[in-house]
């Protein structure tokens, strides 16, 4: 059990690390969606079914989905023809 | 230096990954990455608790059996605080979204040091636009 | 015709409700007020110390800005160092406090105190859940998960002001919104649309056995409001816009959030008006176990599931079209 514990948190620091060195954004978001999954995993660990629950519909569930809306957005918005022409 | 750090690993990850969102929220250009930088916070400070409340060998606090002895349970209340500490984050990351999608609209880059400079170059330009009205006006 | 009541002009009332629609100051002409100092310099004088300073920029503009990019990036190298320096300092301090922390799993540890012991003893009796954490978050402390809950709508309405298309805003941005989300969505895509008659069911079901289960096991409202609000996004995506409008517009949005959080508020003062202080209550608990037992938490259970639900749902809409 100690192994395993080691080995997530090892896995939550990496993730951590990579979203910041990743170049593209897509990837650094995938990257954060596997540290909430990792992260409700732990929560399992640490008996908190609760937690693990919320972590995983919240966390790897909306804040995703959120951050690739927002990149389909920011996209739109950069092939937008009539705003380039306004700015 | 005490001697627990050799057994707290769950808190000694959380200060790691503390540090690691804090750095990215400062030294990170990129508004995205710094939004997820201060998830990573969020997420650290959020497993500090929890670790605070784990109690080696009892189970999660869910009466079974009807046994209703402390002695059997882990810690209830970080469970409790971290479990609306959740979903509020996630609404102020949204908020944080919203406003990244207004800055794009206007300046068409996620890099706040290119904002930066445009901030600056638009005030330049500003000041240069009011001086040749002036010194037309004077001419005229 | 009715004419004005001569008793009514000029009275109280007459003036409250003036200054309810902001025709009426009470303060007005009672403030103390300073006129500014402008003594320094006369106008004139200020307006050619203007003139000079513009001038002097003008002459040495390309030196001012390539001085200003040097600085700019001389700031930030400082404020890189300085950035890397306190994370270090930071990370020493914080290892050195953990490293005084009581062990892992230690069962004396000063935080498992007497309240938690109490929580977990007298827990079941006085509220009736079997899910401690349930039960300590909806009624013992029912009124920060208020706050919580009310958190969640002020960051929507945030959310609303930043992003929100107003139909009478510009012409034609409404029509250019909708443009761009049909550029990215998928065009009747009949995989995604045959998965999903079968998934979002059985997501929106368990959403809802989970917040319903919320007093008897893991979960409640926040995670299952989430799993719901999560399997309308899905079905948005697979179906489209005038799918969903037929039974989730943002009035419905709108109107289940504040009912929500209204029946919360009263629920909660009500038992805090009959007894959440130990004085002897109306709502009984019921037996431990039963699905409508433990109070009232089930019903603040389902009001918080709505509230996280409608949150998320209309987070996803107006990121992605700007309205419903």
């Amino acid at each position: 059990m100690t192994a395993l514990r080691i080995l997530l948190l090892i896995f939550l620091i990496i993730c951590a690390v990579a979203v910041s060195f990743s170049k593209r954004l897509l990837v650094s978001i995938i990257i954060y969606m596997a540290f909430s999954l990792i992260m409700s995993i732990l929560w399992m660990i640490l008996e908190s079914p609760d937690l693990a629950i919320t972590e995983a519909a919240v966390g790897a569930g909306v804040t995703s989905i959120l951050f690739f809306v927002m990149l389909k957005k920011i996209q739109s918005i950069q092939m937008d023809p009539d705003q380039e022409d306004e700015s | 230096m005490g001697s627990s750090i050799y057994t707290n690993y769950e808190e000694i990850a959380a200060v790691l990954l503390f540090v690691i969102g804090f750095l990215n929220l400062l030294i990170q250009p990129n508004l995205v990455k710094k939004i997820i930088g201060l998830d990573v916070m969020d997420a650290a400070i959020y497993l500090f608790l929890a670790a605070k409340g784990y109690i080696a060998g009892r189970t999660a606090p869910i009466v079974t059996d009807g046994i209703l002895s402390a002695d059997h349970y882990i810690n209830p209340i970080p469970a409790g605080l971290v479990l609306t500490g959740i979903v509020v984050s996630v609404s102020v990351s949204a908020v944080m979204m919203a406003l990244t999608i207004c800055l794009y609209r206007e300046y068409r880059t996620l890099d706040l040091d290119e904002i930066l400079v445009m901030l600056q170059e638009q005030e330049t330009a500003q000041l240069q636009r009011i001086q040749r009205d002036e010194r037309e006006g004077r001419s005229a | 015709m009715s004419r004005p009541n001569p008793s009514y002009e000029g009275s109280r009332r007459q003036k409250f409700m003036q200054w309810l629609k902001g025709e009426y100051d009470p303060s007005e002409g009672k403030l103390e007020t300073t006129e500014p100092d402008t003594s320094l310099f006369t106008d004139s004088e200020y307006h050619e110390i203007h003139l000079y300073l513009r001038n002097e920029y003008a002459d040495n503009e390309e030196h001012f800005r390539r001085g200003v990019r040097k600085h700019l990036t001389r700031i930030q190298k400082l404020y890189r160092l300085m950035a890397v320096i306190t994370a270090i300092f930071m990370t020493v301090l914080l290892l050195w406090a953990v490293s005084y922390e009581p062990s892992y799993g230690d069962p004396n540890a000063p935080e498992n105190n007497e309240v938690a012991t109490r929580y977990i003893e007298h827990g079941l009796a006085e509220t009736g859940a079997i899910n401690i954490v349930a039960g300590m978050i909806l009624d013992y402390r029912a009124f920060d998960t208020f706050g919580e809950s009310c958190v969640l709508f002020v960051a929507l309405c945030c959310v609303l002001i930043l992003l929100r298309v107003d139909a009478d805003e510009e012409a034609g941005s409404h029509a250019r919104e909708a443009m761009f989300d049909r550029h990215f969505e998928p065009k009747n895509d009949i995989i995604l649309q045959r998965m999903c008659r079968v998934l979002v069911p059985a997501i929106v079901i368990f959403g809802i056995y989970v917040v319903l289960n919320g007093h008897l096991s893991p979960g409640g409202g926040f995670s299952g409001g989430a799993i719901i609000g999560t399997g309308l996004i899905l079905y948005l995506t697979a179906f489209g816009f005038a799918n969903t409008e037929r039974f989730m517009t943002e009035k419905v949005a709108r109107l289940f959030s504040v009912a929500a959080l209204t029946f919360y508020c009263f629920a909660k003062s009500y038992s805090f008006y009959t007894g959440a202080n130990h004085l002897p209550s109306v709502i009984s608990t019921g037996t431990p176990g039963a699905i409508l037992s433990a109070g009232l938490i089930v019903y603040l259970n389902i009001c918080v599931g709505i509230v996280v639900a409608c949150t998320m749902y209309s987070f996803y809409v107006l990121f992605r079209k700007g309205g419903y």
